[in-house]
């Protein structure tokens, strides 16, 4: 049912259910202007999330609502076909129609248009993807990241009331993906509509969204901005969904009337968060790599009396100008990494083998609520 | 050289692709797209006369067109006509005996057309009807022209089926092939190569122009 405020502010929302044959168990929004990335591992529901969007899947419950009007709604039986939800989507494959030039293709998108308007839509679409001269060649004789454009002008020129992007850079190659991540970066500010993009790729997600919604088995875990995301997973499965190490188990104590957080035979202390556990309770807790600063040899530290840890390197990486450190905490057994400056590394002669000190800072720290899918995920090795 | 057999050929041709067509491009978009029960079942029917030898498949379509048989009664209560030696009973014997033909192709061009096509065209806007006139025939145009071919050749070759179902019945069942049968037959030997060499151009020239519709396609090669 319209209702007068969503409508005015165009929001997508989605909240979409079902046991299979794909089970999902998903929930989130997306503004105007918005960029909203869906990541997940192969098979995490995104594009089936994204095709229900469109009205190309009809899961068995739940609710999609764009710019106040009702596109799916499993209770009362709603569901709007994709030609009446007015949606722009772009395939993973671009699904360009091979028979029709890069300018008909455009066309087809712009069939309410009279004749003489629609040629004219087309040609200036064209240009915003800045495809000028290429109006008259067939997809076989474009290059990967035209045939993108020409795709990505199809799915606008009927302005759309949401944008739907299916993991649109994953065919071509890193330089084309660059150059058409930065155009879509520029193409946002012209277009006040909700955009979703699916993609598995963590930097790209964190490149171009305002925020990540982070999927598994088809449930919606956690919805952030990428940096929240990133220093404040919701869960411990959340956190190695993003590809972060630094996932520990400990147990909350009370020392001097203070709480602590003890790891092995470490106590740590933490700024936020400890004050709603109770002392004995298990937690997880997360340090971003950011968060763990390595002693200077000779000079001290920022930090360095803040949870000072001793550790031996058990594994050092270069990967061009950075260097990837993995510690291993005496006499815990669990694996810390962090990253630095491979000239930083170099003038602190870290080697392997070697011993060094390492401050966890106390901000950092972030405790998470133990949830029933860590268990489910496979821990990475640490 | 029998012009009326000429005739009664190419009448049954041209009418066997009107007729079929239609329903291959029906049933092979079905067989393609759709996903049911028994769905290899359906495609193993419509193979069955590819395999089955012609004399067979003309023999159960004669039973089945008899007066007494199920097919036979319903077209006399229909029509107020029997089938057997008519050319209503050719052209239906020749629309069972070339549904392979028909729909093979077919079905396999639409095969090759993705379903994502499909779906883009939705979300351009276009109904379901015009995505199939617009993307789809397009698409599976060269299919369409490889069962018209296959269909109009083969049914102008057609000998087995037609003479167990119509036998040889002048201006009515008595097509090219059948009648180059008789003159052979008839020791007619000149008569039977001057058909021959008519058949061969006939079948030539069709083959030729359908092939020659199905080049024209600038995207293939752009």
């Amino acid at each position: 049912m319209p209702d007068a405020s969503a409508r005015s502010n165009g929001h997508l929302s989605v909240d979409l259910h079902q046991q299979g044959p794909i089970p999902l168990e998903a929930s989130f929004a997306c503004a105007p202007g918005e960029l909203l990335a869906l990541v997940g591992p192969s098979g995490s529901g995104k594009t089936t999330l994204l095709r229900a969007i469109a009205g190309l899947y009809r899961p068995s419950g739940g609710r999609v609502r764009c710019a106040g009007e009702t596109w799916f709604d499993a209770a009362t039986g709603i569901s709007r076909s994709p030609q009446q939800r007015r949606v722009g989507l772009v395939f993973q494959d671009y699904a360009l129609f091979p028979h029709m030039s890069a300018l008909a293709n455009i066309m087809v998108a712009l069939d309410h248009l009279p004749a003489c308007e629609r040629r004219k839509q087309a040609q200036a679409w064209l240009g915003r993807v800045r495809l000028e001269g290429l109006a008259d060649r067939y997809p076989a004789a474009l290059s990967g990241g035209q045939r993108q454009r020409v795709a990505l002008a199809r799915a606008l020129a009927r302005s759309p009331r949401v944008l739907l992007l299916d993991e649109p850079f994953s065919a071509v190659d890193q330089v084309t993906r660059r150059r058409l991540q930065r155009e879509l970066a520029m193409l946002r500010e012209q277009i006040c509509i909700p955009i979703v993009l699916v993609t598995h790729d963590l930097e790209e997600a964190t490149a171009l969204a305002d925020r990540i919604c982070v999927l598994h088995a088809g449930r919606s875990l956690q919805q952030e901005t990428p940096e929240a995301l990133f220093r404040r997973p919701a869960s411990p499965a959340v956190a190695r969904l993003l590809d972060r190490h630094n996932v520990f188990e400990g147990k909350v104590v009370e020392q001097h009337g203070q709480r602590r957080l003890q790891w092995g035979q470490l106590s740590l202390e933490v700024a936020r968060g400890l004050d709603d556990r109770s002392p004995g309770e298990t937690v997880d807790w997360y340090l971003p790599h950011s968060d763990v600063v390595l002693h200077r040899r000779e000079r001290p530290s920022r930090g360095e009396r803040e949870n000072p840890v001793s550790a031996r390197v058990v594994e050092m990486v270069v990967l061009g100008g950075i260097t990837s450190v993995a510690l291993a905490i005496e006499p815990g057994g669990d694996t810390l990494r962090f990253e630095l400056a491979t000239h930083a590394a170099r003038r602190n002669g870290l080697a392997l083998g070697e011993a060094v000190q390492v401050s966890l800072l106390a901000s950092g720290i972030h405790l998470m609520p133990r949830d029933t899918l860590s268990d489910t995920l496979n821990r990475t090795p640490s | 050289m029998d012009w009326t057999a000429l005739t009664v050929s190419l009448q049954l041709a041209a009418s066997t692709c009107l007729l079929l067509i239609p329903l291959g491009l029906w049933l092979g978009r079905t067989l393609a797209t759709a996903r049911f029960r028994g769905k290899a079942f359906c495609e193993a029917l419509v193979a069955l006369p590819l395999v089955m030898p012609p004399t067979v498949l003309g023999f159960y379509l004669m039973q089945s067109f008899g007066a007494e048989a199920p097919v036979g009664t319903f077209w006399q209560w229909a029509f107020g006509e029997g089938l057997n030696f008519t050319f209503s009973g050719i052209l239906l014997a020749s629309l069972v005996a070339n549904l392979p033909f028909a729909v093979q192709p077919i079905q396999r061009a639409f095969e090759t057309i993705p379903a994502n096509l499909r779906e883009a065209a939705w979300c351009s806007g276009l109904s379901p009807w015009q995505t199939f006139l617009r993307i789809e025939l397009p698409l599976v145009w060269p299919g369409l022209i490889s069962a018209l071919a296959l269909t109009f050749a083969h049914t102008l070759g057609e000998f087995g089926v037609i003479l167990m179902v119509g036998g040889s019945i002048d201006g009515e069942t008595r097509t090219l092939a059948i009648a180059i049968y008789d003159r052979v037959q008839a020791f007619d030997e000149q008569g039977a190569a001057i058909m021959s060499a008519m058949l061969l151009l006939v079948s030539f020239l069709t083959i030729g122009v359908v092939y020659g519709l199905a080049g024209r396609r600038r995207w293939r090669h752009a």
